[in-house]
């Protein structure tokens, strides 16, 4: 579905991504680890465009889109939501997803899925979204997201700081989108959380993905943890 | 949702009911004020158009203001156009005026932007200037009376005047409304609060932010050639950068952000000026008290601060 091959990219002078492979496929969750500053998030935006590559390649189902300037990106079908939700907070739930939808001109039947995936959205479109609680707001970034029809959904820590209700809620969406034929990519800290949704799991490092692995051959104790999250 | 649609219509259409009336109750002297100020609220929503909708600090309004002042009033003046299609030149002018500076201007942004449109607007007035031959230099010139007269009325008289003040002034308002609560409208929001957001879901910011420009600058250049013909004086003055900085001021007072904010704004400033200007020679002193007092107790504006504050559903 998509590719990530030798990708170098960083923010101007300083790398930040060095010769990084990486690979998500259709209808599979696919995790990315590793601590802090390893360069996860980074490769979130490159693949988005919003970090320019110096070298290698960015393939969406046999597409180049590695030098697409960054708006069409999404229009390829790449979706991001990225870590804090960065909501239009003044504007309502419901113009928050006609923005979304408008993009790729995506009408009611895009406008029903969402809502029918996130019905507490749907008791809440007049509401201002900067007023939405936290998983309230994480719902409607992902739902505007979801807006564009993506093929691979690009999910950056979407459970950070929610309560346990709300993340189990974000998990069970998740996994229905996996079960739609959904690449996702998840950049996650939390290990239960990787182990219960993810079908592979990225190890990275220095910028680099240093190891994979079949998340059914991981536990919490795996050494992999302990070397790349140290946990 | 209906219902606030509803509200929203009254309410846009029952400020157009009140100023039709306004000509009827008003002695001429603020009739005559009124018609001015609609005008000055015409080119204020296109200002806020750019700046309180699509988060366009823009210092150079002035130009599409004097674009489509001169384009209008130059052919009649010059040419012996009739008044029609020299209005619709005017309209074209800023538009275009617009699309020109913007094409190079928004490659900036913030304060960059800002001084870039700054640095247009100040070589287009001493364009003016300097072309004096043409365009009657810091003098400027008279629209005769004669050429502004059309279909028959009389333009220089009050009540047409002022009837055609509030035609523009209700169809720039409504045209605003509809504009604002389109899909395009609400992914000029999107700019404005998140820029590299919007990227994301696929709108390119330089063309949004372009098109929300060059409607700016219609908005401008009809607001400029309207002034012109309706009062009968084109000059360089209204080049000046004091003509970029009265509708930002109009639109912080009123309310960036909000349709008839401009209209409020305009009204109120015009009023202060005209009433302090009459007790004391520093009007300018009492403006910016003024000014300082809206930033201390209603930094939203007047109708910002209405909507934060209860009127949740104005646009």
């Amino acid at each position: 579905m998509i590719e990530v091959r030798a990708l170098t990219a960083g923010y101007g002078p300083v790398t930040v991504l060095r010769d990084l492979n990486f690979r998500a496929d259709a209808g599979q969750i696919t995790c990315i680890m590793g601590r802090n500053g390893a360069g996860k998030s980074t490769l979130m935006k490159a693949i988005m465009g919003l970090v320019p590559a110096s070298s290698g390649s960015i393939v969406l189902n046999g597409q180049d889109v590695t030098r697409l300037p960054a708006h069409q990106v999404p229009l390829q079908g790449i979706a991001y939501v990225p870590q804090g939700r960065r909501l239009f907070g003044p504007l309502t739930v419901a113009e928050n997803i006609a923005i979304g939808l408008n993009a790729r001109r995506k009408g009611q039947a895009t406008r029903d899925f969402v809502l029918d995936l996130f019905p507490r959205l749907g008791e809440r479109l007049e509401q201002v979204a900067s007023t939405l609680s936290g998983g309230e707001q994480q719902m409607l970034a992902i739902a505007r997201a979801l807006c564009l029809e993506p093929q691979v959904l690009l999910l950056d820590e979407p459970t950070e700081g929610l309560q346990p209700s709300m993340i189990a809620l974000i998990r069970d969406t998740i996994l229905k989108l996996k079960a739609s034929g959904m690449a996702t990519v998840l950049v996650e800290q939390r290990v239960d959380a990787v182990l219960k949704m993810a079908d592979r799991v990225a190890f990275m490092m220095h910028g680099r993905v240093e190891a994979e692995a079949e998340a059914r051959d991981l536990t919490a104790a795996s050494p992999q943890f302990q070397e790349f999250v140290g946990v | 949702m209906k219902g606030e649609t509803g509200k929203i219509w009254t309410l846009h259409l029952a400020v157009i009911a009140a100023l039709f009336a306004a000509q009827f109750l008003l002695p001429q002297y603020h009739a005559t004020n009124l018609a001015r100020i609609m005008v000055l609220a015409v080119y204020a929503m296109g200002y806020n158009i750019a700046f309180g909708y699509t988060g366009l600090l823009s210092l150079g309004h002035a130009l599409f203001f004097a674009a489509g002042m001169y384009a209008m009033g130059l052919p009649i003046w010059q040419l012996e156009w009739l008044p029609v299609p020299a209005l619709i030149l005017g309209l074209v002018a800023g538009g275009v005026m617009a699309g020109a500076v913007g094409l190079l201007a928004l490659r900036t942004a913030g304060v960059s932007f800002m001084i870039v449109t700054l640095m247009f607007a100040q070589a287009g007035y001493l364009t003016l200037l300097y072309l004096n031959t043409w365009t009657g230099g810091d003098e400027g010139f008279v629209v005769e009376r004669a050429y502004r007269m059309i279909g028959g009325v009389d333009l220089a008289a009050d009540t047409p005047r002022y009837l055609a003040a509030l035609g523009l002034f209700s169809a720039g308002m409504l045209g605003c409304l509809w504009l604002v609560r389109s899909p395009f409208g609400r992914v000029m929001v999107a700019m404005r609060e998140n820029e590299e957001r919007s990227r994301m879901l696929g709108f390119n910011p330089f063309r949004v932010k372009l098109i929300a420009l060059v409607i700016s600058g219609l908005y401008a250049g009809v607001a400029g050639a309207a002034y012109g013909l309706l009062f009968g004086y084109v000059g360089a003055t209204f080049a000046t950068i004091q003509y970029s900085i009265l509708p930002m001021l109009y639109v912080l007072m009123g309310g960036a952000g909000t349709v008839l904010g401009p209209f409020l704004g305009a009204l109120a400033m015009f009023y202060l000026i005209d009433i302090a200007s009459g007790f004391t020679d520093a009007w300018l002193f009492v403006v910016g008290a003024a000014l300082v007092a809206l930033i201390l107790f209603a930094p939203k504006g007047i109708l910002g601060t209405l909507r934060e504050r209860g009127l949740k559903w104005l646009p």
